[in-house]
Formats: C-alpha cells, structure tokens, sequence
C-alpha cells in the first residue's frame, strides 16, 4: 500500500509489536507526530519533558521487559539531548532504537536550523546507526535497526530520517526477512571448549563463578542456577548481573569489586579458577589489573569476542549465546563421570564462611540519624525484596545494591557502565509503563534527582505511581566520600546549597511529598508510603540521611580485591 | 610490530569513518591507510598500517569485525604475502645532482615522471622500507614534496579476501 514516510514508520512499528514509543515533537519530526495521530492504534506515544529522559525511559522499559526500547526525538537539540541516554544505553547493552528527525536532504550540510550530524555524533555510541535517504529504504532499514539491536550482544541503533524522506511515498509491506551479510552473532559455543571448561570447573579446589549482566540480557538465570547448584560453588554478581542469581540462596557471596563485600572480593582475589559468564571486567570490578586474582585460571563466556581479553586475558574462550551455553555446560555435567572435589571445596567454603563472618555490611545502627542503608533496608522490608528498582547515581546506588538483594533478574535498573546521574526517575518511569500493577521505586539522591526531576510532570501525566526514595545528605555523596579519603576533605562543590523544598514540589506537579527525619518513625512512615492509600499516587520521599556516611567496603582506586577498606 | 590489516567493508558513506573512528576512540594507532573501491562495486577494500601487542592486534581485528559495516577483515602479516607502497616524489635537480638523481633513481628501479629544467618528479614502487631507504639516500635539503599512496597487499599464492 503506498503511504508517506511518515506513515510507513508508524504502521512498520504497529507490525513490529512495539507497545511505547517515548519522545518529544519537533520540526524534523512533525510528519511523524502526524501520522501517530492518524495511524496509531495500538501503538502509545509518551510525551516526555526532555529529550535524555525518553531515552532513559526506553531504557527501563527495555531493561525490565527484555523488548527493545524505542524513542522518538527531533533532529539538532532533540538528538544531542538523547545523547547522553543512547550512551548510557550503549555502555550496559540496552536493545534500542532511536529514531531522529532530519532536516530535509536538500538542506543536509548546510547549516539549517536545528542541523546536527547525528549519524557523526552517534557513531561511537550505538551499536549501528542508519541515515535514511531514500523512501523506498526506510522500511527495510527499521527492520534492520530491530533485527541489530536486539540480537547478539544488544545495543542502541539510531535511525536518522530527513523530513522530506518522511513526506514522500513509497509501497508498505512490513519486511519479513532482514539480510545483512557483515551480521553473523554467534548463535552456538564450541561444544570442545565447552567440555574442556567444564573438566576445569570440576578439577578446581577453589572456584568461583562470577556473573554479569549478560546473563541478564541473555535470559540465562534459570540455567545459571541450575548449573551454580549442580556445582555447588560459591558465585558473585557484579552491579549490571544482579537478580540473574537468586541473592537470598547461600551460594551467593553477594556483589563484587569496588563496593563488593569482603566475601565476594577476597574469593575472587584467592580462587584458581574464575567461570565468568557475561561479565566483561569492568575497572570497577577488577581493581588493580597487575594484582587481579593471582592464582586464576580463568573460563569466559561471553556472546561478544570483542569483551574476551580485552583486560584480563582468559585461559578457556567461549564465543556464544550464555543461555545456550550453559545449558550445553549443564548437559555435559550431568553426562560426565569427573567429580569434583568435595574436600576442597568444603575447605574453600569454611575459608569463605570466615570471610562473610566478618559482615562486612554492617552499620551502626544506634545514631540519632537515619542511616542510608536503613532506609533502603526498610524499603526492601516493605517492599518484601520485590518491587523493580531504578537508581541514580551515587553513594544511593550502592546502597541500594547492597541492601536491596534482588532475587529476580530484571528487577535492578540501573547506570552501571556509563553512570549517568538522572538515569533514575525517567528509567522507572519506563518500567512502570511496561509493569503497571508493580510496585517501581527510584532510589536517588539530592543531587541526582534534579537533573531529571521535570519527569515528574510526565509521572503525572500519565498515572505513573513511581515511589521516589530520595537518600537526602545534603552532599553529592559519592564525590564527598572521594574528597575525604584522597583529598584531604577539601570538599570542593560537593555541597548542595539552597535545594527546594522536595515535598512542595512534589506537591506542585500534583504528587505525594513525605518527609522523613526521625529513625524512630522511619518504618512507619515508609509502611505509609507503600500503603493500598498510595497504590496509584506517585509518592516523593525525602529522607534525611547522615551527612558522614560513607559506602563500605571500598578498594581504593589502584588498589588490588585484597585490599579492602573496611569500616 | 607492524601488521597490515586488510578489509572489505560496504561501499557506502561513513563506513570509512567508522574504522578512522574506531582506531581514534580506542588509543590505535594508524600508521596508514587507504582505501578505494573493488570490482564488486558494493565493496570497498581498506588496508591499513597499525602497531601493537599481540593483544592490541588482536582486539583491532575483533573491534574491526565487530562494525556492521566491516564485511570481511585479514592481518595480511599472519601469513605469506605481498605488499607494495607507491611513492612519487619531487625533487629540486639542478647542477651535478641533476644527473646523481636519475641514476639513483634506476638503482632502486623508480622513474622519472616529471622534469623540468629545475625539478624531477620520481615514481617509485615498492615496500615501504625500500621507499624510505630511497629518501634516506637523498640530500634532505633537495625533497621538495614526497607523497606516498600507503600501502597495500595481497596474500601469496591461491587464497583471497573475498565474501
């Protein structure tokens, strides 16, 4: 059927099954807006109040669904505003795709308003990015735009469509097939690397698994759990891989790397053999490389072979999708007859029982203040350890990893790669779209909150009943906590002066604003916040928190897993 | 080491700038490069010239796969192969240099392309060590101009790069 540009692009999104588009409108875009008007049905656009937050928002739908997110902005700002959520994105494997308004093709290096290279900008940000020129193109190239984003190892495609492409014509028929000959992920891991992994695990005396988001992105928990419990051995979750393993199973020794727990930390640095699974040692997770986990052998599975080796190079590579992995991997432990070695094991185990004795995330718990880490154990408390949980940036998203232990993957959103402050409250905005009846919080901080709190127009908008646990001190926490241990406690810009009043202004945008001082009343007034009586209102908390509390335990940057700062 | 990394890549507009920019955003080094298009004209093959580790060389080519628009990548250096660099180079020739120049220029087998009654202008084929080796023999103070094409290859023998 012929149809304009426009209305190629909507109806191709109607066949494509996307449920949300959010963006914002523009003059590159405007035939497009138009045509969601005419040919939209089920297909629900969500008018953000800035550009980065749609993006953010596509990216906790995405994170929290599995399905692509997909974003609407305009050509120029509308595109140099995404790019901090295409980014973000980009660093933790988010499936998107991002459309952008061009100017028109004639116009296309001259300068005209609102013009911005976005294929240029973008390049080294998304996994692909497509200028479209040509009407008879567009269809095709969407198609492909999915089929990229969403395979292999996922990530953010940017589709650049001029004006004039979207005001001509062209015959629609949603494509069915998608050829792109450069394209290949690997869909199979080698079956004899495989068997040889598998006859290192078991020959291993102190063996750790350490897991990342990967396994998230992959699907893989049920199979990573399996194999973990088949094995018996202890295994750590770096920030982007929490959920994939339950966090309440004893096998689990909690996160590791910078703010890891001692367990996690010193059974890595003491392993001999290390099975990572859609992890890609992250400076955040090893520490000092020189000093990283001395006696290791080390198995990586991972679906990118750009992530093998890349820092730390690997004894056993295996190139493949985890979830067909491992399960190939379980399928070979059943059939073997190698055991492993139960003695060992159970001494590395009591070594490992030691370590976690020491409970390395304790607090003092006896202050006139609210400690940060009590608010969010509280929030777990109540929340019974399941709602879906997006976090800003800072000393909130740490506590938030450490004392809100998820036992479901896809239920943790957060920056974990680029860490972009303001990821937040638009990211949970996203996941309360595609989970309506869930309970969705947002763990954040003074600081990160401000730079995306005009979301809280968009939450009102359209019923998004977020809860906003706000860990209020006053300071950019984070950056506070690095002045006092590397700079002497000059506290450079690290105070915030003149911050609104959070409960008016909650208030102002039509919300619930609560404001929580006092420890002794903290439960009870959080209990309220999660009540049946709140169940559809979005509720802004702003608790006040001790201004001195640090994140522990910390390895100091340049510092090896060994060498921990305890309290 | 100096490897000559050698792709065939789609023939369409950015893809050249997604390998310049790859090389730039990850601390690469391009010693080289050029690219131009094949007899099938949805090609383009590129070589460049790069150093690094064993390791280093290893991520280029797996980050170079890794590009959507990258179809097909070789480290020529792995295996048995020829490489040739072009170079034309303007020379001032005046007084007894004149003719110095045109017999060194057959020595290393180069041509003289271009004269007139103050300069020449040498072609020259070959690898590139053979190249510097030329411009090494010359009076510095006497290169007006040196312009080398970067250098390209093929592996010996039967085997391609090809789809």
């Amino acid at each position: 059927m012929e149809m304009t540009g426009a209305r190629i692009f909507v109806n191709y999104l109607e066949d494509e099954g996307v449920e949300h588009i959010w963006g914002y409108p523009g003059g590159a875009v405007l035939p497009i807006y138009d045509a969601l008007d005419t040919d939209a049905k089920k297909l629900n656009h969500i008018l953000v109040r800035h550009e980065q937050a749609a993006v953010h928002a596509a990216d906790g739908y995405a994170r929290s669904t599995g399905k692509p997110g997909v974003v609407l902005v305009t050509s120029g700002p509308g595109a140099t505003n995404a790019v901090t959520g295409i980014a973000t994105a980009y660093m933790d494997s988010i499936p998107m795709v991002c459309i952008t308004g061009q100017v028109p093709t004639s116009m296309i290096g001259l300068d005209a308003f609102q013009e911005i290279d976005t294929v240029g900008v973008t390049r080294p940000i998304v996994k692909h990015n497509f200028l479209v020129k040509d009407v008879n193109d567009l269809a095709s190239t969407l198609k492909k735009a999915f089929h990229l984003a969403t395979t292999g190892r996922p990530g953010p495609v940017v589709v650049d469509i001029p004006k004039d492409v979207q005001n001509a014509k062209s015959n629609y028929e949603y494509p069915q097939e998608v050829d792109i000959r450069s394209y290949l992920p690997v869909t199979k891991g080698h079956s004899g690397q495989i068997k040889k992994a598998v006859e290192m695990m078991l020959a291993a005396k102190r063996p750790i698994l350490y897991t990342g988001g990967g396994v998230v992105l992959g699907e893989a928990s049920a199979e990573l759990t399996e194999m973990t419990h088949k094995l018996g051995f202890p295994i750590t979750q770096t920030l982007m891989g929490l959920g994939a393993f339950p966090a309440s199973d004893k096998q689990s020794v909690g996160m590791l790397g910078m703010h890891g727990t001692y367990e996690a930390n010193l059974s890595m640095h003491h392993s001999d053999v290390i099975i990572a699974i859609g992890a890609r040692f992250d400076d955040r997770v090893t520490g000092n490389l020189e000093k990283f986990c001395p006696d290791a052998k080390i198995i990586h599975v991972d679906i990118d072979p750009a992530s093998i080796s890349k820092n730390v190079v690997v004894d056993i590579p295996i190139v493949g999708p985890v979830k067909q992995v491992l399960t190939e991997m379980n399928a070979v432990l059943d059939a073997t007859d190698q055991k492993s070695d139960e003695a060992a094991l159970a001494d590395w185990w009591s070594q490992i029982e030691e370590w976690r004795a020491t409970n390395c995330l304790r607090y003092d718990t006896m202050g006139e203040k609210i400690k940060p880490q009590a608010a969010v154990e509280a929030v777990w408390e109540i929340t019974k350890g399941d709602a879906f949980v997006a976090s800003d940036v800072g000393q909130h998203q740490m506590y938030a990893a450490q004392y809100y232990p998820f036992d479901k993957p896809r239920r943790w959103l957060n920056s974990g790669g680029l860490g972009t402050m303001g990821f937040g409250l638009p990211a949970a905005m996203g996941a309360q779209m595609a989970h309506p009846d869930a309970t969705v919080i947002c763990v954040t901080g003074e600081g990160s909150i401000q730079m995306n709190i005009q979301e809280l127009s968009t939450c009102l908008q359209y019923g998004l009943p977020v809860k906003i646990i706000c860990l209020n001190n006053g300071f950019l926490g984070m950056v506070r906590q690095w002045q006092e241990f590397f700079y002497e406690r000059r506290y450079s810009m690290s105070y915030m002066e003149s911050l609104p009043d959070f409960v008016k202004l909650a208030e102002s945008y039509g919300h619930v604003g609560v404001r929580i001082e006092d420890p002794k009343t903290m439960k009870e007034q959080l209990a309220e916040v999660f009540s049946e009586e709140n169940k559809n209102r979005l509720v802004f908390v702003d608790i006040l928190t001790d201004q001195q509390e640090n994140v522990y335990p910390m390895i100091p940057a340049g510092a090896g897993l060994n060498e921990m700062i305890l309290v | 080491m100096k490897h000559i990394i050698s792709m065939l890549m789609e023939n369409e507009s950015g893809a050249l700038s997604r390998v310049s920019g790859l090389f730039s955003a990850r601390g690469y080094n391009i010693h080289a490069l050029t690219v131009a298009p094949t007899e099938d004209e949805s090609l383009s093959r590129l070589t460049l010239v790069t150093s690094g580790t064993e390791q280093q060389i290893e991520q280029i080519v797996k980050h170079l796969n890794r590009l959507i628009d990258v179809v097909k990548v070789l480290d020529l250096t792995e295996g048995s192969h020829i490489e040739r660099e072009l170079m034309l180079i303007k020379l001032s020739a005046t007084g007894e240099m004149r003719e110095e120049y045109k017999r060194l220029a057959d020595i290393f087998r180069g041509d003289v392309i271009d004269v007139t009654a103050t300069t020449y202008t040498v072609q020259m084929v070959g690898q590139s060590q053979k190249l510097d080796a030329f411009i090494n023999a010359l009076d510095p103070a006497l290169i007006l101009e040196t312009v080398r094409s970067g250098t390209v290859g093929v592996l010996r023998g039967e085997k391609c790069l090809h789809l």
